[in-house]
């Protein structure tokens, strides 16, 4: 420790820390620009000059080492007198169009310069401008206000790694662009918004909507994957009109992907239903929520009465807040049934007894960047959950060795140290020989196990990245989307936990949707009520519910034609249905086709809850505005509904009642953790052939993100169509745009043909959530491919 | 489909290109890059263009903005059509006190062209630069890739009769 001066108060601070660090931990506020602690340093805006005893001139504080004895002055005369210099060079340029600009009030440059600006100019020349440039659907440029700070330039190349915008030029005509006119194709493009210090960088959709000073902000949580970012939701006379990141270190950082600060959009989508709707006589008629919930829980007796409380089902969001997750559950068990999952897109549920108290993480969000080595199976990581991705992203720039076995080679902005691009037949297969090879080097192999893959043939890539997970040290194991949505989501889960075993590696599961490790603790599955209860005999998974064609089903704020598995099943048994409740804050078409009655719920601005993130951690948050309309929290009609059916211990008088109750007795449990496993009956022989891949595009996740028209017309989301590589649409003789049928089983489906060279070979890549593709069933099967 | 913007570069620029890229290590590739844009405008009479960028960048493999950056900020790289001799004449302060505006009009009388341009027989293209680092021998100008120094009125007449 070293001990350095700062306006006349002493500090013992480690050697190697820059000055403005120091200042800004001691509270002493330093003017910058350039200067971004998650970034490096450029000290190219010279804002930061500050007077330093014995050099001989002002020094930039953000790229000066600290040194023992140093002084330093940050507000004497001649640091002052430097700033208000840099001050004066900076606003040569800059225009003076505050009252049009959408970064008045909130910016850097506005308030330093209140501080520091003379009011009147000594240059007369003409203010050069520079043309804007279209740079996507989520950020409005205005490059004439361009300080060329860097910070995005900065942003693109260390944190994204997709380095996109550079410093074009010299001198006096320096500006930011992309190479050639180009959208940024980035999840977290949105974060050089709050970087940028003036207003060359805003919001596109919050474009002139409101100032700064007239919004208010509430904290909440991401309700679409199980990161958990913290958020500030901003809004105004009621209505949302901003989310920005809210700093949790341990969390999201300063960052926040574009699907959590955009799908705020979706919020007031024309879909939002203001007030119950039944269907009578085949009419649907708006009705007040008595008359509503009366007629639901009316049917739900009858259908009790007549065929049982087993015979219904219910489904609920895996975004939906803990607080619902019990309610439903805990309605569902009263009425007698325990037919109740949030796992929409999950076919294989065969190992679910021996999950721990719920899939996530056994490590902190944190501590990934501390991992040695990660292996992803079956995850496109950077679209599933950004946040951890950029985790990722950290870790390997600090040296970590990253592995993927995954069905696409997926274009990381990291490294892979080795991968296996698999088809999906072939993934267990593959994940089956890994651990083959790795366990031949134990010392002393389980032989139940080496005879159980004996006659697995081990390929010579298998083998060599074997060899190299060998060198795992202190690692850890992801399962993605893809790896729970496989048909043989258990024996993926079997393996994986065999390869961490042998390879000293935590196996973490990076769930779908904001809660699922709420569902899991409230009692949202099958087999198991609140607090990790075994039930005596499980009820039904969510596609075993649409399989078993029930009389009656429960929706809880999912759309099924998106959001399921088995999408047409999922229709199908709801159609057939004689009773279908569907509590959705939007309503379409397609659920008025099958509902009998739709009861209007609230996003998550709307009402109060609690989200369990990946690691366990417990968010709760409160509205941030009133609701839609007539519409209610989710929680509020589910205990309403419970009362009128006579239920008894409903008598919650707010979601912290419910959570209090719950949270008693789970608090502290930690998941993440699988129990014995056990051995799959059988191997089964990788298809030949033409295979089905399915994954849920990053903007089609929800029914929030599917309404957040920016994210729609982003470039980085996927559009419905049939994504093949090329030696694939060379043996198919078929071209890009080229429409195509593909065929499984009855169903078929007639799309444009793409072409994404990373898929694997006869991979055919069909993405989910989609209007066009939900006729399909399965989303790991053999199809079969001809020109229309 | 992504285009193969590589086969632009010609196997002996390539080899060229294979050399620097020797020089440094793999992580620090980025810094072949001025050598590799040199090969690539020498090979395209002089300039550059958006697509022999790329397929310098795609070569070194590093984001293309990197190639755009430096090929922008640079005053050597050119990014339109050139004449087939160019005439860098340096206006920095040392050179311009000891007369680099006169050579300038000089030159620009003589050719009949305006800084920037390029004669209409396609001879030569005229430009003012920034330092040459040739200070001791102000006044200077860099004629293709050979300096001359210590510039009169008559060695530029004699220089500019030695361009084919």
């Amino acid at each position: 420790m070293i001990e350095i001066e700062i306006d006349g108060k002493k500090f013992q601070v480690e050697p190697g820390k820059m000055i403005i660090e120091v200042a800004d931990d001691a509270g002493i506020r330093i003017p910058r620009f350039c200067y971004h602690k998650k970034l490096s340093i450029a000290a190219n805006c010279r804002m930061c000059l500050i007077e330093v005893e014995k050099a001989p001139k002002p020094l930039p504080a953000c790229a000066t080492p600290v040194s023992d004895g140093m002084v330093v002055h940050t507000h004497s005369a001649r640091a002052l007198d430097a700033q208000r210099s840099v001050m004066e060079f900076l606003l040569i340029n800059h225009p003076l169009d505050c009252p049009i600009c959408d970064q008045g009030g909130e910016c850097e440059l506005q308030d330093v310069a209140v501080g520091y600006g003379k009011d009147v100019s000594r240059y007369t020349e003409g203010k050069r401008s520079v043309k804007d440039k279209d740079i996507g659907s989520l950020v409005a440029t205005d490059m004439t206000r361009c300080i060329h700070c860097t910070r995005c330039v900065r942003f693109g190349d260390e944190v994204l790694g997709v380095p996109q915008l550079g410093t074009i030029g010299r001198g006096g005509k320096t500006e930011i662009a992309t190479y050639v006119e180009q959208s940024l194709d980035s999840v977290m493009s949105g974060n050089i918004i709050d970087l940028c210090p003036v207003g060359a960088l805003t919001s596109k959709p919050f474009r002139f909507q409101a100032r700064s000073w007239e919004m208010e902000q509430e904290t909440n949580y991401s309700p679409h994957d199980c990161v958990g970012s913290n958020l500030h939701i901003q809004q105004r006379r009621q209505k949302v009109l901003r989310v920005a990141p809210k700093e949790n270190e341990a969390i999201n950082e300063t960052w926040l992907s574009d699907r959590d600060r955009f799908s705020y959009l979706g919020l007031l989508h024309e879909d939002r239903l203001a007030e119950p709707l039944i269907k009578q006589n085949g009419e649907w008629k708006t009705v007040d929520w008595q008359f509503a919930l009366n007629v639901a829980a009316e049917g739900i007796r009858k259908l009790i009465d007549a065929q049982g409380g087993q015979k219904i089902g219910a489904i609920i969001s895996p975004n939906a807040t803990t607080e619902e997750m019990y309610l439903l559950q805990k309605m569902m068990r009263a009425l007698g049934s325990q037919n109740i999952d949030h796992r929409t897109r999950v076919t294989d549920v065969s190992d679910q007894k021996h999950i721990g108290a719920f899939p996530g993480m056994g490590f902190s969000i944190a501590s990934i960047e501390e991992q040695s080595s990660i292996l992803l199976i079956g995850s496109h990581v950077t679209h599933e959950q950004p946040i951890i991705g950029h985790r990722i992203r950290k870790a390997a720039l600090q040296g970590s060795s990253i592995f993927a076995i995954n069905l696409e080679n997926y274009q990381f902005p990291f490294d892979l140290s080795d991968k296996l691009i698999v088809k999906p037949s072939a993934l267990v297969w593959h994940l089956a020989s890994v651990a083959k090879v790795l366990l031949t080097k134990q010392t002393n192999p389980d032989s139940e196990l080496m005879a159980f893959l004996a006659d697995l043939h081990v390929s010579e890539e298998a083998n060599a990245f074997a060899d190299k997970l060998m060198q795992f040290d202190k690692g850890c194991i992801f399962l993605g989307e893809i790896a729970q949505n496989h048909p043989q989501a258990s024996a993926i889960r079997y393996f994986a936990e065999l390869i961490g075993k042998m390879t000293n590696a935590q196996v973490g599961t990076l769930t779908t949707g904001a809660n699922a490790a709420g569902a899991w603790l409230a009692g949202a599955v099958p087999h198991r009520s609140a607090a990790q209860k075994s039930v005596a005999s499980p009820g039904l998974s969510a596609k075993q519910m649409f399989d078993a064609k029930l009389p009656a089903y429960l929706l809880f704020n999912i759309e099924p034609e998106y959001d399921c598995t088995h999408a047409q099943t999922a229709i199908n048994a709801l159609k057939d249905a004689s009773l279908v409740v569907v509590m959705t804050p939007y309503v379409t078409e397609a659920i008025k086709e099958y509902a009998d009655v739709i009861l209007p719920i609230v996003p998550f601005t709307e009402t109060s809850g609690t989200y369990v993130n990946v690691e366990g951690k417990w968010q709760h948050f409160s509205g941030t505005v009133k609701p839609f309309g007539e519409a209610r929290p989710g929680w509020k009609v589910l205990r309403v509904l419970s009362n009128l059916l006579d239920l008894e211990n409903f008598e919650f008088e707010s979601s912290l009642d419910v959570l209090n109750t719950l949270k008693d007795s789970v608090d502290g449990i930690l998941g993440g953790h699988h129990n014995a496993l056990e051995l799959p009956s059988k191997m089964n022989l990788p298809h030949e052939g033409l295979e089905r891949i399915t994954q849920w595009p990053i903007y089609r996740t929800d029914n929030l993100v599917r309404r957040a028209y920016a994210l729609q017309e982003n470039i980085v989301n996927t559009i419905p169509q049939i994504y093949v590589n090329n030696a694939l649409a060379k043996k198919l003789a078929c071209a890009e745009g080229d429409l195509i049928v593909v065929s499984q089983g009855q169903a078929s489906v007639t799309l444009p043909l793409a072409i994404n060279d990373a898929l694997v070979d006869d991979g055919v890549y069909i993405p989910a959530g989609f209007q066009e593709t939900a006729t399909l069933n399965e989303l790991f099967s053999p199809v079969t491919i001809v020109r229309s | 489909m992504t285009k193969n913007y590589i086969e632009l570069l010609t196997d002996a620029s390539q080899k060229n290109i294979d050399e620097w890229l020797a020089r440094y290590p793999y992580e620090k590739r980025r810094s072949a890059l001025l050598p590799a844009l040199h090969v690539a405008q020498d090979q395209n009479g002089g300039y550059l263009t958006d697509n022999l960028l790329q397929a310098v960048a795609d070569y070194i493999d590093v984001p293309k903005i990197y190639a755009y950056e430096a090929a922008t900020f640079y005053s050597m790289f050119e990014l339109k059509p050139v004449g087939r001799n160019k005439v860098y004449v340096c206006n920095s302060v040392c050179c311009m006190l000891r007369g680099s505006d006169d050579i300038i009009e000089q030159l620009k009388a003589k050719l009949n062209i305006n800084l920037g341009e390029t004669t209409p027989d396609g001879k030569i293209t005229l430009k003012e630069v920034e330092c040459l680092a040739a200070c001791g021998g102000a006044p200077a100008m860099m004629v293709n890739k050979t300096y001359h120094e210590n510039l009169t009125s008559e060695k530029i007449d004699e220089i500019l009769q030695g361009l084919e």
